[in-house]
């Protein structure tokens, strides 16, 4: 098992590393599952998997316009999050905060701070170690969806919790 | 860059005709609302060798669509022209242009020396008084700067018209966008004002933000996503070389603008959630902090003395535009319309703030009187934002985005009357505007 798992953790970072290069944005990172020897184990079904966390946890929370406090639907989410964070300490995080095109850049990138250190406050709360949680704003930078109506921008305006193996020093 | 092309660039007065009278009545006011475009001949400058020909059109041209272009002047065109002039010295026909009523005439010489000098010559005439008004002007340069020499030369007919300094020759810096919406790519890049001589300065990796010019436009500021977090840098435009200027861990910087001095530079951090204006003396690096509220405090500029800034807060609950001490202090507020206020800045004349303002879900740019007063809005639509003033402060470039899936950012320019409004010439698409100062 410890060698599975120290597997899965390596090809991680590899993957983690070739998202650098060419970021997702937490909208389709790409952690691919599948182990040479036919396990499991990196799949959304694996409940230690970052895909398991980004699809089955949740990892994003929503905000209504210009505002970044956490709704109880949102709360709900980071307690999730924050459980799986717990059983999984080899991860660390960086929250991004992101708006929707209602807004000027700058603005937009302030208010993009303040929901992800909502969530970062929380999640510390919650027990997370503050060392293994990052914040960045996007502003309106990255949206993930595109059209210019509030079905969209309901969905841009979000704080979401992207997953990278290892403890950063 | 484009400065060696001009190093041997002067402007000097010997053409001074004797014997006319310089009591010409040609002016335009540009400070009133609706005006009658002022009509204007640039016939093709005179080659003074062959080689030149192709410049003596090209520059003439330069010169009609820059003054055209202002809205303030109308260009008549050469069929309509009953003369010609082959002669840079030759006396002017004036019967003939007034004929056509054209109220000012440019003429000018085209010379191309072996190994690419160029020197342009030229007169503005005032037809109805029937004199020049001002003295000839040549600039010398080479064949490369030949766009320059062209917009220094509508620059003097601007000014000799209007009464106020020109903006021809001057440069944009801007954020050049490709690609949709949920991907864009973004990178710096250089132009004239008109769109021509681009160049990249940054590569598409990153996003990049919001460039501003150094008050000599030798510099630019940004911000750039390089290391994966927003912060603030500076390039030295001849180079293209950069350098981090804010990296404390934890934190993020972002809208940055250089003081009139070029020694300090304002902008935003951010930490722990909370946004605030900070101010960095550039050579030592040390920074300074100007704000401290748990209200989102951004997109700072100086006034054009250094003494006070403009910002926005959200301390009332929404954006709105305040002024300070350069030194922090009680902030004032200015904006008091309904709507929010965002990205104010201040002309380079000192009396008015250009701003971004959104009510009722448009987006306008505006511009008010440094007490608040006189508010104007100058454009309306989906989303506009980020003005720029150009360096006589009678235009403001800004970014206008169109909505939907397959929405795109474009550079706009409008006159402070409101007239004018046109599209900015880039290659793809473009964002984050800056307008550099008159080049020297």
């Amino acid at each position: 098992m410890k060698t599975i798992l120290a597997r899965a953790v390596m090809l991680t970072s590899v993957l983690a590393l070739a998202a650098c290069t060419n970021p997702g944005f937490g909208n389709d990172d790409v952690y691919l599952s599948g182990d040479p020897a036919g396990v499991n184990d990196g799949s959304a079904d694996d409940p230690r998997s970052p895909l398991y966390f980004q699809q089955t946890v949740g990892d994003r929370v929503l905000f209504e316009v210009n505002q970044s406090t956490l709704s109880s639907t949102a709360a709900a989410t980071l307690d999730l999050q924050a459980d799986w964070l717990l059983q999984n300490m080899d991860f660390t995080a960086v929250i991004e905060g992101h708006a929707d095109e209602q807004g000027t850049r700058e603005y937009n990138l302030a208010l993009g701070a303040r929901r992800a250190n909502e969530v970062q406050e929380y999640l510390v709360q919650r027990g997370i170690a503050a060392n293994r949680l990052k914040v960045v704003s996007f502003g309106k930078e990255r949206p993930i969806e595109v059209c210019s109506q509030e079905s969209c921008y309901s969905k841009n305006r979000r704080a979401v919790t992207v997953l990278s193996a290892g403890l950063s020093s | 860059m484009i400065r060696r092309f001009l190093t041997l660039l002067a402007a000097t007065a010997v053409f001074a005709l004797p014997g006319l009278t310089n009591a010409a009545p040609l002016r335009i006011e540009i400070t009133e609302g609706v005006i009658e475009p002022l009509p204007f001949a640039a016939p093709d400058f005179v080659a003074e060798n062959s080689s030149a020909r192709q410049l003596a059109q090209d520059i003439a041209q330069l010169v009609a669509d820059d003054l055209s272009g202002t809205g303030l002047f109308r260009e008549i065109p050469d069929s309509a022209h009953i003369s010609t002039i082959t002669s840079f010295s030759s006396p002017v026909q004036y019967a003939d242009w007034k004929a056509i009523n054209a109220q000012a005439l440019v003429s000018g010489a085209v010379s191309l020396q072996p190994g690419g000098r160029l020197t342009v010559k030229f007169r503005l005439y005032d037809v109805f008084a029937g004199a020049e008004l001002g003295s000839g002007l040549q600039f010398t340069g080479t064949q490369e700067g030949w766009r320059r020499m062209a917009h220094k030369v509508a620059d003097a007919v601007y000014s000799r018209i209007t009464g106020e300094s020109g903006y021809f020759d001057s440069r944009v810096v801007y954020v050049s966008e490709t690609g949709p919406k949920n991907e864009r790519k973004k990178r710096l890049a250089i132009m004239d004002y008109d769109g021509a001589n681009l160049q990249f300065l940054t590569d598409s990796r990153s996003i990049v933000l919001a460039p501003r010019f150094s008050p000599t436009g030798d510099r630019i500021l940004y911000t750039s996503y390089e290391t994966g977090f927003p912060r603030i840098y500076v390039l030295d435009v001849a180079s293209v070389r950069r350098r981090v200027l804010e990296e404390q861990p934890g934190t993020m910087s972002f809208a940055p603008r250089f003081s009139p001095d070029g020694q300090t530079v304002l902008y935003s951090l951010t930490k722990g959630g909370n946004t605030d204006l900070y101010k960095m003396n550039i050579a030592n690096g040390r920074s300074q902090r100007l704000t401290s509220a748990p209200s989102i405090e951004t997109a700072p500029s100086y006034s054009p003395d250094g003494s006070r800034i403009v910002f926005e807060s959200d301390r009332s609950g929404t954006q709105q535009l305040y002024i300070m001490d350069a030194n922090g202090g009680e902030p004032k507020r200015i904006s008091f319309g309904k709507g929010q206020y965002g990205t104010p800045v201040w002309s380079p004349r000192g009396d008015l703030i250009a701003f971004t303002k959104q009510s009722k879900g448009r987006f306008h740019i505006g511009v008010m009187r440094i007490d608040g007063s006189e508010e104007r809005l100058l454009t309306a639509s989906f989303l506009d934002e980020g003005p720029t003033w150009s360096p006589n402060g009678r235009v403001i470039m800004f970014t206008r985005e169109t909505q939907g899936a397959g929405g795109s950012a474009s550079l706009y320019s409008v006159d402070i009357t409101g007239r004018n409004l046109k599209r900015v010439r880039t290659q793809g698409g473009g964002s984050d505007p800056a307008w550099s100062p008159l080049q020297e």
